[in-house]
């Protein structure tokens, strides 16, 4: 265990784990199955480059414990934003009282399980002087006006989190992680006569700001986010309307993924499969994608934005099959569901804070690549649509209809790419969606580590990825 | 502990926060503060899920050093983590530029009256009564038709809070409050068919709000009247947003109006005001003093003094929306909307929900929009949707997984009737919108 986490989380305010043993106890001996302790402490910045200016600087920080107490489908749960043997006895007399008194279940001796670190537990917040915070954003700006010396606004922001957890469970578990997490984000505004168009783009994941000047072929990581973002408004300020109807559609890699969060991702998660409220409940074992589609959950790839080496609630994180070949293969699952459906917890509990419940979530979504040259799969369509950069996305995981919205896109006429689209809404049915995928390319992509998932109001940070993949029929929202 | 005591206590930390920035060399500073408590109840199939007891807080500092600012906030309360926030916001205003616009409001638009806008009205916090409405309301859904086979569950939520913000003008005011909400969401199966709906009821009342029977019956009805849904054909016909989401249509006025959107020129609402944006016979007021109103308050988050304000009148655009920073950039001065708008009132054209059917005639009424495909800077908007077609002025069925797309501007512009019968469970209080023509992407 980190002696850092446990002396900043337990013996600063004295706390040690024989007492936390008994304050599970003290759960326990209300009828309970199952009881957790999530300590959390947090730090977070964020500084803000607008106008030419550094305009915006802010530090955050959060500290707090939460109890919650098991008693078959039934959860109590309660918090505080003090650490201290007091305020953890109250919350758990709190949760506790979800179930009556009476309880015989046994709190196992806390024991610690090895774990593989996926990330490093440098604090990114320390790692850079701040005034080199400062000067990375300007770097950024500066190449952005160089690049286009008409620009008319630019943004950029970067932000760092250390947080440190501790997690100890009446089953024994007791787990302790240290999270780095950072993003760089701009965003630019070009301006001719009457048309203004905004494109934007962003990198992140668990390691220093360092990673932001680090070399991508032959230029730092920067540049080519600000390229990226200069690209995408470029694009836009030629785009003409976008079609209206069912049409095939081609899905550029990496970032588009986020069409398997949105269309299988949150319909694969537990909580929904076990109340029945899911498009796939019960459809283990049956064909809900086309064949060649495998979509997998990975919370242990290295550095990654949705990466953790233990989840939430001290399970270790796994390569999680979804989807294989096409196959419905499992579902994602935190302890109380897997419990209460009689399979393994997955290692996708997790939670925004101490002050929210755990859940099943994903981690990083993406499908394994297939055989097909990118080009091969433009050239094969008649007329359709090419997206190779999205904004979010939105599931009705009960009737499996899903949208998402792309920020660029073009015209696929006669095999090949023409012209740019305004930004259009996307919608389908998942199962059918994945039924109707045709071709998977050869050039499977992560995303840059810039995705946030919110469920329940709860926001966690998730990777997508896939390859470039042609759907035979999608319906495009647009105007013409 | 009496309400009044615990917000003079907050109101001390406040002030013990603001001398403290200023001890630290802050020229100026402000400051916010909140503690909420309450319970969360869920039940589903009408057995208890979830209790939890909630008590969040936090304070936000913003300190400016000359012209430069440096902000910080903490949820940890204790007295370690105020000093620290304060020396991490004054440390950062040694990094951040100086910046000519920075700073606190303009004094002369502090609020100096703090009325009593009836916003607290305190209930024991009893997680055992809150159980059983939940139950009671997923059984008035259960029961309500046999298509009712599943249920994601029934929630009620209790928040009791206050507010506090203090700045070195000298201001230092609060106000408690509070919320009660109660909310069901249904699952209906017919053949192979699955679909899932919701309602819910929000006061400041507990007492006011809806029976658990009629929220589990809504869940209901609106559920089962969505079985059975089916895709349409791509054409351009009339759209009947529902009041129940015709708020979000102002929603993306708010935005564009918004003095941020506004200096960054990311609007399609640039140089637009006093232009005619909506139809000549649309106004839209802003009234923040409306007594228990879920988006009452007489001062916004920095201090500035909120007042009765035409928004829209007679169709055109009245007035922009700023806060002090905002308004700096662009020459004028705040008009309290820091933190977003107070209750609007959208004016209507008399219709009841049936008229608006019938003045549609043919067409799509929308009960569910889906996704963010809405693009402030140009005013593109493109959506996911579902609902019902109508033909001469009845309802035929329901359809989904279409979408409906158009540009803000024009959609405004054809605003052709707004029903008198308003949502008023938001910040925006509106009727059912009739949009004449709006292009749908389906089949």
């Amino acid at each position: 265990m980190s002696k850092s986490v446990e002396r900043h989380l337990l013996s600063d305010s004295g706390l040690d784990i024989t007492k936390l043993e008994s304050a599970l106890a003290t759960i326990h001996r209300h009828d309970t199955d199952y009881a957790d302790l999530y300590f959390q402490s947090s730090q977070h910045e964020s500084w803000v480059l607008e106008d030419g200016i550094i305009k915006e600087g802010s530090y955050n920080i959060e500290r707090g414990v939460g109890v919650r107490a098991i008693s078959g489908e039934k959860t109590g749960f309660a918090y505080s934003d003090e650490i201290s043997e007091d305020a953890l006895m109250k919350a758990c007399k709190a949760a506790r009282g979800i179930a009556p008194s009476g309880g015989t279940q046994q709190v196992s001796a806390l024991d610690e399980k090895p774990l593989t670190a996926r990330y490093s537990e440098n604090n990114p917040i320390l790692a850079m002087q701040d005034a080199e915070k400062i000067s990375l954003l300007r770097s950024v700006d500066a190449y952005i006006r160089q690049q286009e010396p008409s620009v008319n606004q630019v943004v950029v922001s970067i932000s760092g989190v250390y947080e440190e957890i501790l997690v100890a469970g009446s089953d024994g578990t007791l787990a302790t992680d240290i999270r780095p997490l950072v993003r760089l984000n701009c965003s630019v505004l070009l301006e001719n006569g009457d048309r203004r168009e905004r494109g934007s783009s962003g990198a992140g994941g668990r390691y220093a700001y360092a990673f932001f000047q680090s070399d991508e072929n032959g230029k730092p990581l920067y540049e080519n986010l600000a390229d990226e973002a200069l690209h995408m408004a470029r694009v836009n300020m030629q785009a003409v309307a976008a079609p209206a109807g069912a049409m095939p559609v081609v899905l550029g890699n990496g970032w588009p993924g986020v069409l398997l969060h949105e269309a299988v991702g949150h319909g694969l998660e537990g909580d929904f499969n076990r109340k029945g409220a899911s498009t796939f409940s019960g459809r283990i074992g049956e064909r809900v994608a086309a064949k060649g589609v495998t979509v997998v959950d990975d919370g242990t790839l290295s550095d990654r934005r949705g990466s953790l080496s233990v989840d939430d609630e001290g399970t270790a994180t796994q390569h999680n099959v979804l989807i294989e070949d096409g196959i419905l293969k499992g579902y994602m699952q935190d302890k109380h569901n897997a419990k209460l459906m009689g399979v393994a917890p997955t290692g996708n509990g997790r939670r925004e804070s101490y002050a929210h419940l755990p859940m099943p979530r994903m981690t990083n979504t993406y499908m394994l690549e297939g055989q097909h040259d990118p080009q091969e799969i433009i050239a094969s369509i008649e007329r359709g649509i090419y997206a190779p950069n999205f904004a979010g996305g939105q599931v009705d995981i009960t009737s499996g209809k899903f949208v998402f919205s792309s920020a660029e896109a073009y015209l696929i006429e006669n095999g090949k790419i023409t012209a740019p689209v305004k930004g259009a809404t996307l919608i389908g049915n998942g199962p059918e969606v994945m039924q109707k995928i045709s071709m998977i390319g050869n050039d499977v992509a992560l995303d840059k580590g810039i995705g946030v998932c919110g469920k329940d109001g709860q926001s966690v940070p998730v990777g997508v990825g896939q390859p470039t993949l042609k759907i035979d029929e999608l319906t495009v929202g647009g105007t013409a | 502990m009496q309400i009044e005591q615990q917000l003079s206590e907050i109101q001390n930390v406040v002030d013990d926060v603001l001398k403290m920035a200023l001890s630290k060399g802050a020229t100026q500073a402000e400051a916010s503060m909140s503690k909420v408590q309450g319970i969360a109840v869920s039940s589903r199939m009408q057995e208890v899920e979830n209790v939890e007891f909630t008590n969040d807080g936090g304070l936000g500092i913003s300190v400016y050093v000359g012209k430069r600012k440096g902000s910080a906030s903490t949820a940890d309360l204790s007295k370690a983590a105020l000093t620290l926030a304060v020396e991490k916001a004054v440390d950062i205003a040694r990094y951040t530029s100086e910046d000519p616009c920075t700073g606190l409001a303009d004094a002369e638009l502090i609020a100096t009256e703090f009325p009593d806008l009836d916003l607290y009205h305190p209930q024991e916090l009893d997680t055992e009564k809150a159980i059983k409405t939940t139950i009671e309301t997923e059984a008035a859904a259960m029961n309500y038709d046999p298509r009712i086979t599943n249920s994601d569950g029934a929630s009620y939520n209790a928040n009791l809070g206050m507010r506090v913000y203090g700045n070195t003008h000298g201001i230092n005011a609060g106000y408690p409050s509070s919320r009660y909400s109660l909310s069901c969401m249904v699952i209906g199966s017919q053949d192979n068919d699955m679909q899932r709906d919701y309602a819910y009821t929000v006061d400041r009342q507990a007492p006011l709000l809806k029976s658990a029977a009629f929220v589990g019956q809504e869940a209901a009805k609106a559920t089962v009247d969505r079985l059975g849904a089916r895709k349409i054909n791509t054409a351009n016909v009339p759209v009947l947003f529902h009041k129940d989401l015709a708020s979000s249509l102002f929603g993306h006025y708010v935005g564009a109006i918004s003095g941020g959107s506004l200096y960054r020129r990311s609007s399609f609402l640039l140089d637009s005001l006093d232009k005619q944006v909506f139809p000549e016979w649309m106004n839209i007021e802003e009234k923040p003093l409306i007594k228990s109103g879920l988006a009452s308050s007489s001062f916004d988050n920095e201090g500035v003094s909120c007042s009765d304000m035409t928004i829209v009148d007679g169709g055109r655009l009245a007035t922009y929306l700023y806060t002090t920073y905002s308004a700096r950039k662009l020459n004028t001065v705040s008009n309290g909307h820091a933190g977003g708008i107070h209750n609007w009132i959208v004016g209507d054209t008399g219709h009841s929900d049936a008229d608006l059917l019938k003045e549609m005639g043919t067409g799509l009424f929308v009960t569910e929009l889906m996704g963010q495909g809405v693009n402030i800077v140009t005013g593109d908007y493109s959506r996911g949707a579902a609902g019902f077609w109508v033909e001469n002025g009845i309802i035929q069925y329901p359809v989904h997984e279409i979408t409906i797309a158009g540009d803000l501007r024009d959609m405004f512009k054809n605003i052709v009737a707004i029903g008198k019968d308003k949502d008023v469970r938001g910040s925006v209080q509106t009727g059912s919108v009739l949009v004449n023509q709006m292009k749908i992407a389906g089949n």
